[in-house]
């Protein structure tokens, strides 16, 4: 009896640390997220979902799994005229977020190219360096 | 008397609330019938005197953004709905037998017929036209007084009149130029056509954005319920924390006066503290009063970002005593009390005695968003926008993301 108790404590053990503390660990060290949470969450909400009328959304729309170099820039520059989306027209302006290193908006960006449903691939820094250089 | 109560017969013999309350929670006593499942995105609504229902649009249904409901067969629901006209707004109301709708930049109206087709789209006038329009906080809601003065809600397009709107770091701009054309409700004449923004005058300032703006017949009062201003947390990481922010700064409800200054874009209300602070951009530390002295207080205060939409005075005879000349609030529900839950996303009751609050507010009606807690407004599926009410005294709500339209009875 002993013996089975001890086994289900190392197997209760083994699946909770195993399978969810990797994931929090995970998103622990996904500096993407840190950078979302501060930055973007208020507006665009923690699943992505944005606001609307207000706040475009971030899950599944082209803006964001599209073309890096559109989505760099408005990370930089921000937007001042409202955005339709699927229909929706979006109202409120984008501020330009360029006091971020080239690699918070790396990581950043690709946070959410890689969330809400969303399976782009990743932006460098290099690749944020050479928008803002422009 | 003997009219009201062969009226209260009357809506005791034909209407039955939805077996499912629509949706909705109320108070005992009270039920729900949906009017309009999907009607197109929602904004205000008005009922005619012969309980005709105009519902304005914000964005255009089958090319069409002002619609009208009406219920032949006395069960509640709508048998009739018309489009009409071809600009997206928020206010509509009735005046003198003329409807009264507004684009973000005009205001038109239109003279009400009886028969079938109430109004004519092609005999539309123009009230008013060139008011001042940004892509921000762009809906001109409208109220008309007894004697015919038309009041314009043109909010500011700027969270807190920064250099650089919702940007850290960017100070507020003193004095605010924007109060000059924004910010505040203008005051025109509802008999006049044609009229330009400089034929108005501004009634009062400091008024972020007044989506819920309602002359009152009883008092003889103009009252609003502004929508404060949003990111303390993410704009001022060292003053405020995310719960802070998510309760700050107030939902302030006005009476207005004539050139009176309510504060915006300089100070903002405390609920917890009882007092008007001086806005972070301008130097304030979540303490400081100084600068706000000759701000107008608040009636009465709510919670942060519940976003109030629309007010209505209820005068009917319909409902219990209590509700007599009482205020009717609709909190479309907020979004930036990210991260932590939604708040809002109900309709809330403030009694009123002699043109002020004679008790707490409650919630009214509840279940818009079809969920005990939102996390993200996407999830609502509801959220309650624009209030009327109709010539029984029934109340009627609209909602913003479907177009559902709701009727509120009192059943006993």
């Amino acid at each position: 009896m002993k013996k089975h108790f001890f086994y289900i404590t190392i197997c209760c053990i083994l699946l909770t640390s195993a399978i969810p503390l990797s994931l929090a660990q995970q998103e622990q060290i996904d500096p993407g997220k840190s950078v979302y949470e501060k930055h973007c969450l208020s507006c665009h909400q923690a699943d992505g979902s944005g606001v609307p009328g207000m706040n475009p959304p971030l899950s599944k729309v082209s803006w964001v799994t599209g073309n890096k170099t559109k989505l760099i820039q408005t990370v930089l520059n921000g937007i001042s005229t409202p955005l339709e989306i699927d229909g929706e027209v979006y109202h409120n302006p984008m501020p330009s977020h360029d006091l971020l290193s080239n690699q918070q908006i790396a990581d950043v960006l690709t946070y959410i190219r890689s969330h809400f449903g969303n399976t782009a691939n990743a932006v460098t820094a290099a690749e944020v360096k050479k928008v803002r250089g422009k | 008397m003997l009219m009201m109560l062969s009226l209260h017969f009357a809506i005791a013999q034909t209407l039955h609330a939805d077996p499912d309350n629509g949706g909705l929670k109320t108070p005992a006593g009270f039920g729900v019938i949906v009017v309009t499942p999907t009607l197109g995105k929602a904004r205000h609504i008005v009922a005619a005197e012969d309980g005709t229902l105009f519902v304005k649009l914000r964005q255009l249904k089958d090319g069409k953004g002002i619609y009208m409901l009406r219920d032949e067969n006395g069960d509640g629901k709508a048998d009739q709905i018309k489009g009409y006209d071809n600009y997206g707004g928020t206010g509509i109301t009735v005046y003198n037998n003329y409807l009264y709708a507004s684009s973000d930049s005009s205001v038109y109206r239109y003279a009400i017929s009886p028969g079938k087709d109430p109004i004519n789209e092609k005999k539309r006038e123009v009230v008013i036209s060139g008011l001042p329009y940004r892509p921000v906080h762009e809906a001109k809601t409208i109220t008309i007084d007894d004697t015919g003065k038309l009041y314009v809600n043109i909010g500011a397009p700027s969270n807190a009149c920064q250099e650089t709107d919702r940007t850290q770091g960017s100070p507020g701009i003193n004095p605010c130029p924007l109060l000059e054309t924004f910010g505040g409700v203008w005051q025109f004449d509802a008999n006049k056509t044609n009229q330009k923004f400089t034929d108005g005058i501004r009634y009062s300032t400091g008024l972020r954005n007044c989506v819920a703006l309602e002359w009152d017949s009883h008092s003889q009062q103009l009252y609003a319920v502004p929508h404060g201003r949003d990111q303390l947390n993410t704009l001022f990481p060292n003053l405020y924390t995310d719960e802070q922010n998510a309760e700050l700064p107030s939902e302030e409800f006005f009476q207005l006066k004539k050139d009176g200054d309510y504060g915006w874009p300089y100070c903002y209300y405390d609920h917890f503290q009882h007092k008007k602070l001086l806005a972070p951009e301008y130097g304030g530390d979540s303490k400081t009063t100084t600068g706000c002295e000759n701000k107008e207080q608040p009636l009465m205060a709510f919670p942060g970002h519940w976003a109030p939409n629309d007010l209505l005075f209820y005068h009917g005879t319909l409902f219990p005593e209590k509700y007599k000349h009482g205020a009717f609030i609709a909190f479309h529900g907020s979004w930036n009390r990210a991260p932590l839950k939604q708040g809002g996303y109900f309709v809330a009751f403030v009694p009123f005695k002699d043109g002020k609050p004679s008790g707490d507010w409650e919630v009214f009606a509840e279940g818009f968003s079809g969920g005990p807690e939102i996390k993200s407004p996407k999830d609502a599926v509801h959220r309650p926008m624009g209030l009327a009410e109709g010539p029984d005294g029934s109340l009627y709500i609209t909602d913003s993301v479907k177009g559902t339209v709701w009727r509120i009875i009192y059943t006993k």
